[in-house]
């Protein structure tokens, strides 16, 4: 049989290995699930991965990718944080939705003023929205003890409904003939979020991410509370007597996370959404908890993993069109992707040893030594 | 505003009805908990289960069948988590959370067919003379089989959990998986069962939506019961009895909110929507703080990886 032993030290090879062995075997898995689907595999897969960087339309498509890389990786550098030590803010999606909702409406609230102080203070608000939401769970973690996975999660509804609220009532166009959703923030100069550079698909959503994987980095390697965010994810008992306080590191981890996402959400709504709208939350929130652990919660597998997924969607999305695939394929492909790097993550961190099957087949088992771990 | 359209009797006896899907996946991830394995997952296995039941029983046109797939179809994929958490190592909080993007994206992959027709009904008991009792009879008597199955399983799995040798053998693996592998009961074999127990019950709980509470196929017709189900189960702090009453609470601020709208409540949609919601984060607070913790009683060994030496 086999037997898993523990490394002596986790493979940091194999840590850097596996996510491209996971990527590997979720093409293969997907592959069989497109020939069960009745489409050519070897197309789909074509499609998917090689099109958008390499295909006739890939002029377009890479732009594509960057734009739906951005959010993706700003919120998973904010989540990295806070899985590192052990704060589970499974609610960025409700985080991007309030960061949304408060920036457009601080934005919205000088309709129809011109200068270029409203874009600023609409990030600011945004950030801020996103990160009093994260709050909640944090506050609540730290002062009753309450679960904050629990509690962000029950946010997402309690946020997504609220956004139905402000598209259909507050925030309403009233010029809009009676449709759902907000004045276009994109057609006014004030707040409109365009591309940077033509053709990169770069606008400050793109920026804001790229400083962040930069300041994250040197946060996490350099700064005192980096360490205590490592040391309190590897070893709480050690964490607590190098003077480290759990309580500032959740509030902290969940504010860096709630702001990152709120900032994402007013970059979306300003630049490629456009407006407050009923569909404007499309799941970047729960994606990028996937693209925080395919990139090693760290920010530049992040900035890697960030720029795949999105690849994925682009692809998906041109695959949608092209064979008639279902939408829902690619949310159980990132699903599939997930799964298969928390199955090879085992390798890592322990060696597969073939032994023969242990004598232990006395039927008293309890008779049978055991090591201390 | 008319609240005296809303009669308590009609809203218990669809209380009944509400509660049992997040009855039926509580009851499932409260016995998975117990044994110390946290199951983030339950979500997708009921979308899964809810999409495998309305497939089997369109295919067999029968209810029964249906619910069997159902749960078959819950545990296939409970499964999938138990080989990734239980033999794998992985992390259980990660693995939960793709369980469910997983989950969500086979349902709706596989449901694509289904959407539009219609389930097959679900055989009513027809119970003589208690059907008739003035009020007791519309609220308990003349309900589907299914709601009296889900209080049949509370009831089971009490009895399971405090009064056999097999329920003492699964909490002391929750508790501390350590000591229990100690003394030779094999902790992996254990949470496996509790697992699968788990994921065949939330296939029932999202079977009971296609099948009978809206009764087709929609893509994401869970919204979110899953999670509401996981907070129940820290709401009865993992008793069975008390996961009955917060089903019931649970159904009937659902049932409630609606009511509140058709009554015209001068309060926009949305935000009444938002309620049962917000109710859950104030129980967790109530619930977690203060005395209610003592009360609190989590199984020792829940959500630690367990790594017998050999």
């Amino acid at each position: 049989m086999i037997v898993w032993e523990r490394r002596p030290a986790p493979s940091r090879a194999l840590a850097w290995a596996t996510p491209v062995l996971a990527v590997a075997l979720t093409v293969l898995a997907g592959g069989v699930l497109f020939a069960l689907l009745g489409k050519d595999p070897v197309l789909a897969i074509r499609t998917i991965f090689w099109e958008p960087l390499f295909g006739p339309f890939a002029g377009y498509l890479r732009g594509q990718i960057a734009i739906k890389a951005a959010p993706l990786i700003l919120i998973a550098v904010g989540l990295s944080f806070g899985f590192r030590a052990g704060v589970w803010n499974i609610g960025a999606e409700g985080q991007y939705i309030v960061g949304a909702l408060c920036g457009a409406a601080a934005g919205l609230a000088l309709w129809p003023a011109e200068t270029r102080w409203i874009f600023p203070l609409m990030v600011l608000a945004g950030t801020l929205g996103g990160l009093v939401w994260a709050m909640i769970p944090a506050l609540l973690r730290v002062r009753f003890g309450t679960n904050e996975i629990l509690v962000s999660l029950m946010l997402v509804y309690v946020a997504s409904n609220l956004l139905a609220w402000a598209a259909l009532g507050p925030l309403r166009n009233p010029e809009g003939l009676g449709f759902p959703g907000s004045r276009n923030l994109r057609q006014w100069a004030s707040s409109a979020n365009l591309e940077l550079v033509p053709g990169t698909g770069l606008h400050w959503g793109g920026v804001a991410a790229l400083g962040a994987v930069a300041a994250g980095w040197v946060l996490l390697a350099r700064h005192p509370f980096g360490f205590a965010v490592r040391l309190m994810g590897q070893a709480p008992r050690a964490a607590a007597f190098a003077g480290v306080a759990p309580s500032r590191v959740v509030v902290l981890c969940m504010a860096l996370s709630g702001g990152l996402a709120g900032a994402a959400g007013l970059f979306e709504v300003t630049g490629p959404a456009g407006q407050v709208s009923i569909d404007f939350a499309a799941g970047y929130g729960f994606t990028a908890i996937i693209v925080a652990f395919l990139g090693r919660l760290h920010p530049g597998g992040i900035l890697l993993a960030g720029l795949l997924m999105a690849l994925t969607y682009v692809g998906g999305e041109m695959a949608q069109q092209r064979l008639n695939l279902p939408a829902a394929a690619i949310s159980l492909f990132q699903g599939m992707l997930l799964f298969f790097l928390l199955a090879t993550d085992l390798l890592a961190t322990h060696r597969p040893r073939w032994r023969r099957a242990a004598p232990s087949a006395s039927p008293l088992p309890a008779a049978a030594p055991e090591e201390a771990r | 505003m008319d609240l005296s359209a809303i009669s308590p009797a009609l809203l218990f006896a669809s209380l009944m009805v509400a509660s049992t899907p997040i009855l039926l996946a509580a009851l499932g991830e409260l016995v998975a908990e117990r044994a110390g394995v946290l199951n983030l997952g339950v979500e997708g296995m009921m979308i899964t289960g809810a999409v495998a039941g309305f497939a089997a029983a369109h295919a067999s046109g029968s209810a029964a069948l249906g619910f069997l797939g159902a749960a078959a179809g819950g545990a296939a994929l409970s499964a999938l988590f138990a080989v990734l958490v239980l033999w794998l190592r992985a992390n259980q909080v990660a693995t939960g959370l793709a369980l469910t993007l997983f989950g969500l994206g086979f349902a709706a992959l596989v449901g694509q067919g289904y959407v539009g027709l219609r389930a097959p009904p679900v055989p009513r008991p027809e119970i003589p003379l208690l059907r008739d009792i003035p009020v007791l009879g519309p609220v308990l008597f003349r309900h589907d089989l299914v709601v009296y199955l889900a209080l049949g399983l509370v009831a089971g799995v009490w009895w399971f959990l405090h009064r056999t040798g097999a329920g003492l053998r699964l909490r002391a693996v929750g508790e501390n998986h350590d000591a229990a592998h100690a003394l030779g009961h094999d902790v992996r074999r254990i949470r496996l069962l509790a697992v699968l127990f788990g994921g065949a019950c939330a296939g029932l709980g999202g079977a009971y939506l296609s099948l009978v509470r809206v009764p087709q196929w929609t893509e994401g017709l869970t919204a979110g019961a899953g999670w509401i189900a996981l907070a129940i189960v820290v709401f009865a702090s993992w008793r069975p009895w008390r996961l009955l009453l917060g089903a019931w609470l649970f159904g009937g601020l659902t049932v409630l909110q609606l009511n509140l709208q058709a009554a015209r409540v001068p309060v926009p949609v949305e935000l009444l929507s938002t309620a049962p919601y917000l109710v859950t984060i104030l129980v967790l607070v109530v619930i977690s703080s203060g005395r209610g913790r003592a009360a609190l009683a989590a199984p020792g060994s829940l959500g630690q990886p367990f790594h017998a030496s050999r």
